[in-house]
């Protein structure tokens, strides 16, 4: 499993990661999720060996591997625009690693073509990678990072460039595929969706820390501050005057955030009055939009209500949850 | 400070002869005219020289340099009927006969002739004029020899053993000076020539590709270990003018029975439209005037007799008595043939 | 994407005119004479011939490979690392580049001696190995440029990925990165090449005489044994084979990559060792003849002194003018030139850019050759066909100019075309719907974009003429216009220690000036503003 010890990273005056605390078990799927700018990659880069870092340790199992070269490691790594090879064809992008590695070209062309039968591209081994599309050449990274079996994967944004229908296909099959190698993985991201789709555990940054890490019911159900709730999607969050009251009633003791989950506010016969101003028709429910007090809030409903109808609001005591303002933690 | 001395000399002296020299018939109808004179780089003379020709003449003479001298004559056989310039300057006479074989000039016998010892009249048609001479010979370093060593005397002596590895020379496919030696060795030796380069070679001569690299690549002069190196006789002189820190006497010598006399000659180019003009800038190349700014300026000799020599060239230069000559038609027939086997000779 | 309106002709035209006028008409005219009497054929019997010929391939060939080698870390210092004293070190590379070959070779000279490697048996000079130590000197400038400037356009992070995929940095570098560079170094190669072909004062001088390449050998039979049939056919022979050389290399770089992105953010500072490993290497190749020109110009009878600078303002006896007039003459020269590469090299990327395939290629190929044409053959060219009405201009002035600017052509050509191609055409598209004219789109996207690629351009251009084109030396020219070069071969000419010391003098300021040209006419690149051109 990979551990890292308080990793801080600087570039000049910029402090981009702040003594960063990570594990990784071995077969799990960790997803950083966070804003643009936060250091997610920064973090990448410095587990694969690409950024040394200013303080702190790397280990994989007991080894420290904070003083060893990036091509010594073992870890393999995806990047955004696959970054692949334009003078070498597919087969030959793929076999990189291995022929590195020593294999024989039997051995090779074996391995290449169990890959490629794996990322669905059977039959493109003599292919240019300019010819490609943006999801075969992402295809094609995933299977090269793959050849030489890495004891970590690390995926920085790799469906980021490619469409929605597309991306939501791949992520899928990357979920698959990932857990059916069993692969160790960390998988970058800023859209949440994904997030929740692919982990096993969340590790939520923000300006170059680890404001959250859990599995990603856990972070749901209770990011701890704002930040986080944000980044992960929720946004029913309301401030609390010094006597614990906001717009849907008295729901703390003192001054302060809580969050209201969408998935446990509801629409009910009594309760707290708002009014409709939006209705989206998703994935056969609706999402609402109220408004109450001045204050938006989110949630879902299975029939169909009216713009400006009057309706009431419920909700379970767990799905009022105090947050932090800042990300202190 | 010598230089300047030198300098005042060579005014005073200009200034005398200008008041004692005759008068050249002036053509009628030139005045007005300008004319193209094509020399070589290495060509020039002091300011108002030239400006001397148009006083007298009314000609504005306009220069143009082509090159060194073997450029120059190519240039104009090139443009042979339809040329650059109206008068040539600065073909030698290693050059002469390819230069008449391609017909450039228009024949005139200057009146001025009669100041030119008829040894440098090489051309009997008188389609070049000579102008001015020097030689090629091998210079040596004075602090080198002594009574025990002296200088060598003859070309016999620089196959000697006591010699050995002291010698420099130049390419003659590529350097005119070194065509020059070995136009001499083989004015000295005749079919034997062959046999002195095998000799030299056994002696451990070394050979450059061009005046600069010998005299001052090998030469001891410019820091190099060998004493002896083909040059011109004019070479002392330079030394001395130039030398820095000034000194007495130039730290040079020359061998005077090594040299080859090499003169040069000006023409008027056929084709030309002022012919008349031409040849008036013909005869002033041979008024002391011209002549006597030559020396300091080319560091060669004046043809006319009649011209003072500077300073500097009568207590330091000297001229060989008997220097080696070839006849031109003989030079450019069997030059190609000559260099080649000297190329087998001596660098194969 | 095309740009055809009454403006176009023009731009097509002028550069035609140009190359037709003064190069191809004048060289048609002596390599025509290669032909009489089979002249041409009979030498193709001739082994000496073919010694000549394998030599002057080996020779350029072994100091290209040289080049190459000692060039590619320094070219990787510059793409990938920004330090200060980066511009600084770009236009010192440059300068060996316009030294005049007189003055390198005498340096050269200079420094065997001073480390006494010319003594006895050691003898560096007439080695071949002075020979191509004097090309690679020379010639460094245009690898480090060309590929470090195209090295500076690639995505470092696919050589990131060679590593993380467990390959060492010397087998990232050897089957990654150099694959990869390989459109550039081409380029730099096929350039390198084609000076050393032609070299001719570096062999005379320093190859010695037993040494004879193709240009050298057109010389000699051309001025000293009046043969200008052979030397027409020796020049067919070069010329075919810089045609050749020519086409190959631009077809390896038609297959340069598309669109690269580059990161600009990311350049850390490098390693204190590895920065000066390197640049400790680029000082001492190019540094080195350098200082040995500086010291003999400050080294007089007396000491050290400034002695033969404060002589040079006057009017030495052998000089028609004072060398700093010669030096004004220089650079009055060098900017004509460089005004009309500009001008001429300018239009004609537009062609080759934008024009028709054919065109396209006949201009690429076209304008490349007089790099690689002999000397003797241009000048003399011109001297034949330019003799009559209405092109009588052999004796015009701005004749000088113009045959730098033949030279300095080509390297405009090679800085703005790869950035031309890399202008988004949905850039040029986005300006035409907004009603822009194809000329209108042509000043305000194209020439921004491509302004600082022809800066760049225009001062190799500049470098190149004040160093002097060998073919100026052929032409005849009033000695009032002699140029600092010339005025250096004379100073050289003649003995005596103060025109030498004078010499050496002269040879650093033109270091100097082109020095400042080159920073001068680049401007300091700002960070964004990358020239992803050839140089």
């Amino acid at each position: 499993m990979l551990r890292l010890e308080r990793v801080s990273v600087r570039f000049g005056q910029n402090q981009v990661l702040n003594q960063v605390d990570l594990t990784v078990a071995s077969g799990e799927v960790l997803v950083l999720l966070g804003p643009s700018g936060c250091g997610k990659s920064t973090l990448l880069r410095t587990i694969a060996g690409l950024e040394t870092p200013a303080a702190g340790q790397v280990f994989w199992e007991e080894q420290n591997l904070t003083a060893v070269a990036a091509h010594q490691r073992g870890f393999g790594m995806m990047f955004q625009d696959h970054a692949l090879f334009g003078h070498l064809s597919v087969a030959a992008n793929v076999a990189f690693g291995l022929r590195i590695a020593g294999w024989g070209v039997g051995q090779r062309q074996q391995k290449v073509a169990e890959l490629l039968e794996l990322v669905g591209l059977v039959g493109f081994e003599g292919r240019s990678v300019e010819t490609l599309s943006g999801g075969e050449a992402q295809r094609v990274a995933l299977a090269r990072s793959l050849a030489p079996d890495p004891r970590l994967l690390m995926l920085d944004e790799p469906l980021a460039s490619l469409d929605r229908a597309l991306r939501g296909r791949l992520v899928n099959d990357l979920g698959q595929l990932l857990r059916g190698l069993g692969q160790s993985a960390i998988y970058v991201t800023h859209d949440y969706g994904e997030a929740f789709a692919l982990a096993d555990r969340i590790a939520v940054m923000d300006g170059g820390r680890i404001a959250r890490c859990g599995r990603p019911v856990e972070v749901w159900a209770d990011p701890q501050t704002e930040a986080v709730a944000r980044s992960i999607g929720h946004q029913n969050i309301l401030s609390l005057d010094n006597q614990g009251h906001c717009v849907l009633g008295r729901l703390g003791g003192q001054a302060g955030l809580v969050l209201v989950r969408s998935d446990g506010l509801r629409l009910a016969p009594s309760g707290v009055a708002a009014r409709v101003v939006g209705s989206v028709f998703s994935q056969g429910r609706y999402d609402l939009q109220v408004e109450v007090g001045g204050q938006l809030l989110q949630l879902s409903a299975v029939e169909p209500v009216g713009l400006g109808d009057s309706v009431y609001l419920a909700w379970p005591d767990d799905a009022v949850v105090p947050l932090v303002a800042s990300a202190d933690g | 400070m010598k230089r300047l001395i030198s300098f005042f000399l060579l005014a005073g002296l200009t200034l005398v002869a200008c008041g004692e020299e005759a008068s050249q018939p002036v053509p009628e109808g030139i005045a007005g005219q300008t004319i193209t004179l094509l020399t070589h780089g290495s060509f020039w003379v002091s300011e108002g020289t030239l400006q001397a020709f148009t006083d007298q003449t009314g000609v504005q003479v306009e220069l143009l340099e082509g090159g060194d001298a073997g450029e120059m004559v190519a240039s104009a056989i090139l443009t042979a009927g339809n040329p650059v310039a109206d008068v040539l300057y600065g073909v030698d006479n290693t050059f002469l006969q390819r230069a008449l074989d391609a017909d450039l000039f228009e024949p005139y016998a200057s009146p001025a002739l009669s100041n030119v010892p008829s040894a440098l009249q090489l051309d009997g048609q008188h389609r070049v004029t000579p102008i001015d001479f020097g030689d090629v010979c091998v210079n040596y370093w004075g602090d080198w020899f002594d009574e025990t060593l002296p200088p060598p005397g003859s070309l016999d002596d620089l196959i000697d053993s006591r010699y050995a590895g002291q010698l420099v020379v130049q390419n003659p496919e590529t350097s005119s000076p070194g065509l020059a030696f070995l136009l001499a060795t083989i004015a000295e030796y005749g079919d034997g020539w062959e046999e002195y380069w095998a000799a030299l070679r056994r002696n451990e001569v070394a050979v450059t590709t061009g005046w600069e690299e010998a005299y001052y690549g090998e030469f001891v002069s410019g820091g190099g270990d060998r004493p002896l190196v083909v040059s011109y006789a004019s070479s002392p002189p330079a030394e001395f003018i130039y030398a820095d820190p000034p000194v007495e006497s130039p730290p040079t010598g020359v061998l005077l029975d090594t040299c080859f006399r090499q003169i040069e000659f000006a023409g008027v180019l056929k084709g030309t439209p002022h012919q008349a003009a031409a040849q008036a800038l013909i005869d002033f190349m041979l008024s002391d005037t011209f002549q006597e700014d030559i020396p300091l300026n080319m560091f060669v000799f004046p043809a006319s007799q009649t011209a003072a020599l500077p300073e500097a060239f009568v207590n330091f230069a000297r001229l060989a008595e008997d220097p080696y000559q070839l006849p031109p038609a003989d030079i450019e027939a069997h030059r190609n043939e000559w260099t080649e086997r000297w190329t087998q000779i001596v660098l194969r | 994407m095309t740009l055809r309106r009454l403006a176009w002709p023009v731009v097509v035209l002028v550069p035609v005119a140009f190359l037709g006028i003064f190069f191809l008409w004048p060289v048609t005219n002596i390599l025509v004479k290669g032909f009489v009497g089979g002249r041409l054929w009979e030498l193709l019997h001739e082994a000496v011939f073919w010694r000549v010929l394998w030599f002057t391939v080996w020779q350029a060939a072994a100091s290209t490979a040289l080049a190459l080698v000692l060039a590619l870390p320094g070219a990787h210092l510059l793409a990938r690392f920004h330090f200060r004293g980066r511009s600084l070190l770009r236009a010192l590379a440059t300068v060996p580049f316009v030294m005049p070959t007189v003055v390198v070779a005498g340096a050269f000279i200079a420094l065997f001696e001073q480390f006494g490697l010319n003594d006895g048996a050691f003898r560096m000079r007439h080695t071949v190995w002075a020979l191509l130590a004097a090309h690679v000197f020379f010639n460094l400038a245009i690898v480090l440029r060309t590929v470090g400037s195209y090295w500076e356009g690639l995505d470092g992070r696919v050589e990131e990925q060679a590593r993380l995929l467990g390959a060492r940095p010397g087998q990232v570098f050897l089957r990654v990165t150099l694959p990869r560079l390989a459109p550039a170094v081409a380029s730099a190669a096929s350039v390198v090449f084609l000076f050393c072909f032609t070299s001719f004062g570096v062999i005379l001088l320093l190859g010695g005489p037993t040494r004879a390449t193709l240009e050298t050998e057109i010389w000699r039979h051309a001025v000293w044994r009046g043969d200008m049939a052979s030397a027409s056919a020796l020049a067919v022979v070069q010329l075919g084979a810089v045609m050749s050389l020519v086409l190959v290399s631009n077809f390896l770089q038609r297959r340069r990559g598309g669109r690269e992105q580059t990161r600009l953010d990311s350049r850390p500072m490098p390693s204190r060792r590895l920065l000066g490993a390197n640049l400790g290497l680029l000082l001492v190749a190019l540094g080195l003849p350098v200082l040995v020109l500086v010291e003999r110009s400050l080294a007089t009878g007396n000491g050290y002194s400034f002695d033969n600078y404060r002589a040079l303002t006057v009017r030495v006896t052998l000089l028609p003018v004072s060398a700093l007039t010669a030096l004004g003459n220089s650079v009055l020269f060098a900017v004509v030139a460089t005004a009309l590469a500009v001008l001429v090299g300018g239009f004609a990327s537009l062609v080759v850019v934008y024009g028709r395939r054919s065109l396209s290629h006949f201009f690429d190929f076209g304008l490349m050759l007089p790099l690689g044409v002999s000397a003797v053959t241009l000048g003399f060219g011109m001297l034949v066909a330019l003799d009559a009405p209405p092109m009588d201009f052999r004796s015009w002035r701005w004749l000088v100019p113009v045959a730098h600017a033949l030279i300095g052509i080509p390297f405009v050509l090679r800085t703005v075309v790869p950035t031309l191609r890399r202008i988004d055409p949905k850039v040029r598209e986005s300006a035409a719907l907004l009603g822009a004219s194809p000329f209108q789109v042509g000043r305000l996207v194209d020439f921004p974009l491509a302004g600082r690629a022809l800066a760049v351009g225009a001062a190799f251009a500049f470098a190149v003429s004040i160093g002097e084109f060998g073919a100026t030396s052929f032409l005849p020219r009033h000695p009032d216009r002699l140029t600092a070069p010339l005025a250096l071969f004379r100073l050289l000419g003649t003995p005596g220690d103060l025109l030498r010391g004078q010499a050496m003098a002269l040879a650093v300021l033109l270091m100097v000036l082109t020095g400042l040209a080159v920073l001068v006419i680049e401007g300091r690149p700002s960070g964004r503003g990358v020239v992803r051109g050839d140089f």
